[in-house]
């Protein structure tokens, strides 16, 4: 065996084991470093360009001229809007997620657990597209929301909270709140399995010893679980923050006018030709999940990793 | 007195599992009580039901004179050393020591005063800022019995606490937890399943057996005169002689009693063939096939050993066989 070729290859990775190691890493620390940081730092380099603004052409110097632009009003109210858009979506993911997660994880067993995850990933499997047309035709004026309003006598509900200012519009498809709605509902996902995973490293005796030492259930639940399930939720939230804050379909299909990152990125790199500025909208999100990873990381979220 | 812990007819069914069997038991206060018993004979459920993570299916417990029916295990003055000790690994372990203290509502500067000296108590003082994953099996452990201590409950719970320890740090802490149980004046409840720590440790222990209790005695009683063949062959692993040989002997058609330690290598008694012998250091255990029954001998290390198929001869004095009366579990 030996002395053939694959023999002598096996001989030498096991007298060489770091050779087994650089063998393994270099394609996908290649494809990382080449391919993607390389178009990442590429679209980075276009944000200190700027465009010229009479004849359309991008000004090849270094300016933070454009980064400027971001500062304006109207650029300015696109990123407050999606970054709190991003945070209710957060929030509301963590709260309707963590009861679904901490069933999985405390109550479900075999064919329930099995359940439990199709339950949670067959969204997934369906295109994404296809999903938020379909929210589309469920929020629509004419849609079965609305219909179940009427049938409960509530629409007045409806039409009193479709009435009020920036959540609001003619229904519920064209209005922020419809944009929440689907936000939400695509990335719930994302929350559940990574809550569910830290909930499921959580011995039940550690419930037992806070209601033990006098805890209520409350008092067990901040003390004890919440600071246990903590690392999950981050790493649930990068998930729905990033996502949210990236996405550029789900508004345009659903919601107001009023626009977000992704869509001005889009625009301004599109329509518009403004590559510099597309970059520099880019970059917004990429340094408010910096930001965050940091509050995050001072939190203590990952020192149980 | 009112007993610290009063079983009346408890069970605790899980469907068909009958876990705990009409158990009626009585710990006084300021005892140092043993459940003993192997594993899924019911006495870590008898311990839950006490903390109050389980509800008995049928029967009351009273803890100083109060049912505890529908009072939840955050509202009884009883705390827990648990098994896998439960330390809060995102706390230190002075926060840890304070939780209690903490959920009551005492300022960070009174607990944390407290949660030093009773780290003091255990010999752990200034370890307090160390988290639990620093420590080592032992040290957990006592920071466990620091948590619970400080809280000064009525009744304490501990759960098979020395299971994980190694022999040397298992006998130290035995000899710990008796002084600290003197020192406190605490009701403890220890659950273990190894008798010599039963024995050793506790004022009087309960022997379980399928979810009941076999026998309630002192450990010198339980030791001289087993009550049933299981406690005879659980604690102190005695000889259970049959109904049959016990009969041809005194009469009695019940199984007896006959601890090894007993038995004696004699000129001439009861013939047999040495089956094997098994060094142990102070003494050598020999198994000894008689004509009815195979019996353990435990010999002195002065005595001469016989070698494996020696015919020998075995005697013991009339009073060490105790004819079982009540024998049934």
């Amino acid at each position: 065996m030996a002395d053939t070729f694959l023999g002598r290859t096996s001989d030498t990775l096991w007298r060489h084991p770091r050779l087994l190691i650089l063998a393994l890493l270099a394609p996908p620390v290649a494809w990382l470093g080449i391919i993607y940081l390389g178009a990442l730092f590429a679209l980075l380099a276009q944000s200190f360009f700027s465009i010229d603004e009479f004849s359309g052409l991008i000004n090849y110097e270094f300016t933070l001229k454009t980064y400027g632009e971001l500062f304006k009003a109207y650029n300015l109210d696109i990123i407050l809007r999606t970054v709190a858009m991003a945070f209710f979506v957060t929030i509301a993911a963590a709260v309707l997620g963590f009861p679904v997660a901490y069933y999985a994880a405390r109550y479900a067993r075999g064919p329930w657990k099995a359940l439990f995850y199709l339950g949670v990933m067959l969204p997934l499997w369906s295109s994404y597209l296809v999903k938020v047309y379909s929210w589309k035709l469920i929020l629509a004026k004419e849609g079965i929301l609305n219909w179940l309003f009427e049938t409960l006598h509530l629409s007045w509900l409806l039409n009193a909270y479709l009435s009020l200012p920036i959540i609001g519009g003619n229904s519920l498809s064209v209005s922020t709140t419809g944009t929440f709605l689907v936000f939400l509902y695509v990335w719930l996902p994302f929350m559940i399995l990574p809550v569910q995973a830290s909930l499921e490293r959580v011995p039940h005796s550690m419930l037992e010893a806070s209601g033990d030492l006098g805890a209520t259930p409350a008092q067990a639940f901040r003390t004890v679980l919440l600071p246990l399930a903590f690392p999950g939720i981050i790493a649930g939230s990068i998930f729905t923050f990033s996502l949210t804050l990236g996405d550029y379909i789900i508004p345009q299909i659903v919601g107001s006018s009023r626009r977000f990152i992704g869509q001005a990125v889009y625009q301004y790199q599109g329509t518009a030709g403004n590559i510099p500025l597309a970059a520099a909208f880019a970059v917004v999100p990429i340094v408010i999940m910096g930001l965050y990873l940091w509050w995050a990381k001072r939190k203590g979220a990952f020192d149980a990793l | 007195m009112t007993a610290a812990v009063k079983f009346s007819g408890v069970s605790r069914h899980f469907g068909q599992v009958r876990a705990v069997d009409n158990v009626n038991l009585e710990i006084a206060e300021g005892e140092f009580f043993a459940m003993l018993g192997p594993s899924g004979s019911g006495k870590t459920t008898c311990l839950r039901l006490i903390a109050g993570f389980e509800r008995p299916t049928a029967g009351t417990i009273e803890v100083f004179g109060q049912s505890m029916g529908d009072v939840p295990p955050y509202k009884r003055a009883i705390n827990t050393v648990f098994q896998d000790y439960a330390l809060f690994p995102h706390l230190n372990v002075i926060d840890n020591v304070a939780y209690g203290l903490m959920i009551a509502g005492q300022s960070k500067q009174a607990r944390h005063k407290s949660a030093e000296e009773t780290l003091e108590l255990v010999a752990l003082g200034g370890y307090g800022q160390r988290k639990p994953s620093e420590l080592s099996g032992g040290q957990r452990q006592r920071v466990a019995l620091a948590r619970a201590i400080i809280n000064k409950p009525k009744v304490l719970l501990l759960d098979e606490p020395l299971g994980a320890l190694d022999l040397k740090l298992r006998e130290q802490m035995q000899e710990e937890l008796k002084i600290l149980q003197k020192q406190l004046g605490i009701t403890f409840v220890f659950v273990t399943h190894d008798q010599g720590e039963a024995l050793s440790m506790a004022d009087r222990v309960a022997v379980f057996n399928n979810g009941g209790i076999a026998q309630v005695a002192t450990p010198r009683e339980l030791y001289l005169h087993p009550q049933t063949p299981f406690v005879a062959d659980f604690v102190g692993s005695s000889n259970v002689l049959p109904a049959d040989f016990v009969k041809s002997l005194v009469g009695a058609a019940q199984p007896a009693s006959l601890r090894p330690e007993a038995i004696r290598i004699a000129a001439e008694g009861h013939a047999g063939v040495v089956r094997s012998v098994n060094f142990l250091g102070s003494t050598t255990r020999l198994s000894v096939q008689l004509d009815a029954v195979t019996v353990n001998v435990l010999c002195p290390l002065s005595d001469a050993v016989p070698k494996v198929g020696d015919a020998i001869c075995l005697a013991w004095d009339g009073a060490d066989m105790h004819v079982m009366e009540g024998a049934h579990g």
